[in-house]
């Protein structure tokens, strides 16, 4: 075991599956030399040469289109993109291309790859390092989405994610590449894709939630605790695909429902959550669902503290739907 | 500036003449690096001297100007690199060495052409007007940023002054400015629109879609490419195969020239020959200025990890200050008198402005709401009261917020 940062386990992961599956390779601005900007990739260059870590010129499209091309060719490409908000030049490639070869194939070419990337707010990023948005890849058919929220899932899922024989987002939050510690065994093991995680038991109210969001609800279950709601706080980790069965086993345990997500409230993935969960679950719900989200607004600079979900915001909506 | 047409015909005359006949006979990558090519446009040698049978005539003022302007860019960068070290401001892109062309490039402009810049041109704006204060209140985006801090610092917006709004997605700006230049056009304002861009935004997409686009309009446009040799930490010979960015001009039916970036006269010269050539409706033209980048890519950069420091080195002897400065020096326009009280003025201005900006509030949670749509939706006004219900029912926000990391 050892105790890593959520990056480091990052790291770790690729170490890992690049030591073992010689098909892997990583791509990407500033992966090279420099390590990755965050350093999720320092020393692999040195470790697989420049034919397995290739520092990219500065296009999105290219780093997409260029691992599936690899992808399609037998190699088992991990391309970074450096903040998610800089994904849209690659946003052809990935919706109208990796993510419908099988399909538009039929089967008979597939794009197995993990594109890696930073995303979410609270490290003073403004419009442009903060973004979430991982809705306009939830509602892509063809893709799978993961977001982990710790250093062991970071390097399990990863793996996974390298292994699915799907193309897959890996999102990572980005506030707590640092920020958080935790064990990690240093082999290889997996995490399986398409898992919640039920991160704190509770009776009261299921809170859900996925990556840099854990945090901040685990702190609003501990306000929520003397104000006398006791919170289930469920970690996503995967949202396509969803692990609904542990969703509703919760909802119906609790019959109240707070979903939280950086992203704007419209459209974002606590829509299709609070839809999911009408549907199916209605009957069991005893206050209306509340969403505790991101504002409908472009993600602000000074004021990201007000505009994200904080431990009060959480714990307020809490309240809420317990008291209704 | 009779001569300046003619230095954009002969360069991309000779470029297809190369291209064609000797395509390997090209300076060598390191040679690339470690001097400056010797292909570029210069007027002033390194000493600061120059040939009287090329010297250019520009205003005494307007030299001056320049000067001036590049000294006060440099000091701004360091005094915002030191904002940031003191905690103070969360983040800054110093522009160090690449004065001459944010300068020499402003210089050759009417206060009615457009700007779009990329996010290390501080001194375009000081050079076009922008105010200290308002510069600096974006820093601290506050309430006295004409962005509403809701930009990270150094993504200034200054309407008034034709300075477009910085935004972080490299090279989006070149394509805007073709846009704005064709309105321009249209409209027939003479006005012309000059956009940049650095050696790794030439990489991107939206780089060959605005010189296609400027090609194939005539857009009285101008791209200037600030070649600092990286794009954080890639070097050129990783971004491109090309042996020269100029040559990409060629690609796109425009004219265009490699100038010695460090050198603010040339820099001025080519600038105001494709400006004129804009103006006269006779279409785009690119500029690759050659520099290096002198500082780190931003405040969170450790260039130590990548950099070549042989080549740092041999850059510091190319001061583009410095060589402005021994211009002026020769010509009998400058003394060590001038130069003291133009660094005293420029430091007590600075000083007065940070003190003014850093007292401003942070902005008004509720304009948070502002200048999404032109008016507030139903679903924005109820969000905002909601939030004011709960800045109410709270009252304070905590900032957990993390240093920025790049
Ligand atoms: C679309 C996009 N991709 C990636 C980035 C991250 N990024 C910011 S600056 C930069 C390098 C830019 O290099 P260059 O164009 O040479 O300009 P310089 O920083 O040297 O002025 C990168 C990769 C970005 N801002 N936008
Ligand atoms: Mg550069």
């Amino acid at each position: 075991m050892a105790n890593l940062t959520l990056v480091q386990a990052v790291r770790d992961a690729l170490m890992c599956e690049m030591t073992q599956d010689p098909r892997v390779v990583l791509m990407g601005e500033d992966v090279g030399v420099n390590g990755g900007v965050f350093r999720a990739t320092e020393g692999l260059q040195k470790e697989f040469g420049e034919e397995r870590v290739l520092d990219t010129p500065l296009n999105e499209s290219g780093i997409i289109g260029m691992a599936m091309g690899m992808a399609v060719n037998g190699l088992r490409p991990v391309p970074e993109i450096q903040f998610m908000d800089f994904i849209y030049p690659a946003f052809d490639e990935i919706v109208s291309e990796v993510a419908k070869i099988r399909y538009r194939s039929g089967g008979g070419f597939t794009c197995p790859m993990v594109i890696r990337t930073p995303y979410g707010g609270g490290i003073r990023g403004g419009h442009y390092h903060s973004q979430s948005s991982e809705a306009y890849f939830i509602h892509t058919p063809g893709l799978k989405v993961v977001v982990p929220s710790n250093p062991y899932d970071a390097k399990g899922l990863l793996i996974s994610s390298i292994r699915d024989e799907d193309p897959v987002m890996f999102l990572e939050p980005k506030r707590l590449y640092r920020s958080v510690k935790g064990e990690v065994p240093e082999e290889s093991y997996t995490v399986e894709i398409g898992k919640a995680s039920v991160v704190r038991p509770g009776k009261d109210v299921t809170v859900l939630c996925w990556g840099a969001m854990v945090p901040v609800c685990m702190k609003a279950a501990q306000l929520c605790e003397p104000r006398g709601a006791d919170c289930e706080v469920i970690d996503l980790r995967s949202l396509v695909p969803l692990d609904e069965e542990t969703i509703f086993e919760s909802v119906k345990k609790t019959g109240r429902v707070v979903i939280v997500h950086e992203a704007p409230k419209t459209c974002g993935f606590g829509a299709e959550l609070s839809a999911l969960i009408n549907e199916e679950a209605i009957l069991y719900l005893e206050a209306p669902i509340v969403r505790v989200t991101g504002l409908d607004t472009p993600f602000p600079y000074t004021l990201e503290h007000i505009y994200m979900p904080d431990p009060e915001r959480v714990a307020l909506a809490v309240g809420k739907v317990k008291n209704f | 500036m009779n001569s300046g047409t003619d230095l954009m015909k002969k360069k991309s005359k000779s470029q297809t003449v190369e291209m064609k006949k000797k395509p390997s006979k090209t300076i060598s990558d390191s040679e690339k690096c470690t001097v400056l090519r010797e292909d570029c446009f210069r007027i002033m040698k390194e000493d600061g001297t120059v040939d009287s049978k090329v010297e250019p005539k520009i205003d005494k003022e307007v030299v001056l100007r320049m000067y001036h302007n590049m000294v006060l860019t440099r000091a701004f960068d360091e005094r915002g690199m030191m904002l940031q070290r003191q905690g103070r401001i969360g983040f800054y892109v110093p522009s160090f060495g690449q004065e001459a062309i944010q300068t020499g490039t402003a210089a050759a402009l009417l206060e009615k052409d457009w700007v779009f810049p990329s996010y290390r041109e501080p001194g375009i704006f000081l050079y076009r007007g922008a105010g200290l204060y308002e510069m600096l209140c974006n820093l601290w985006g506050n309430r006295g940023d004409l962005s509403k801090g809701r930009q990270m610092p150094v993504h200034y917006s200054f309407p008034k002054i034709k300075m477009f709004s910085v935004s972080s997605p490299i090279a989006t700006q070149l394509i805007q400015a073709v846009g704005a230049a064709m309105a321009a056009k249209i409209s027939k304002t003479k006005e012309i629109a000059i956009s940049y861009c650095g050696d790794g935004g030439t990489s991107e997409n939206d780089f060959h879609t605005g010189l296609t686009f400027a090609g194939a309009y005539k857009a009285p446009t101008v791209f200037v490419v600030t070649n600092n040799q990286y794009a954080i930490s890639v070097p050129l010979s990783k971004q491109t195969g090309a042996k020269r960015l100029v040559d990409k001009a060629v690609g796109y039916g425009m004219p265009g020239v490699s100038v010695d970036g460090n050198d603010a006269l040339a820099v001025y010269t080519a600038t105001k020959e494709a400006v004129d050539r804009a103006r006269r409706g006779e279409g785009p033209s690119l500029i690759e200025c050659v520099t290096f980048r002198m500082g780190p890519h931003s405040s969170s950069d450790d260039p130590t990890r990548y950099r070549d420091e042989k080549l740092y080195q041999a850059w510091t002897k190319r001061d583009p200050i410095v060589r402005l400065r021994n211009y002026l020096n020769s010509k009998k326009w400058w003394d060590e008198k001038k130069e003291k009280s133009l660094q005293e003025q420029i430091k007590a201005q600075i000083a007065e402005a940070v003190e003014r900006a850093e007292k401003e509030p942070a902005p008004d949670p509720m304009d948070l709401f502002e200048d999404v749509y032109a008016e507030l939706t139903p679903q924005l006004k109820k969000q905002k009261a909601e939030l004011l219900h709960e800045v109410e029912l709270r009252g304070k926000f905590e900032n957990t917020s993390e240093a920025f990391p790049l």
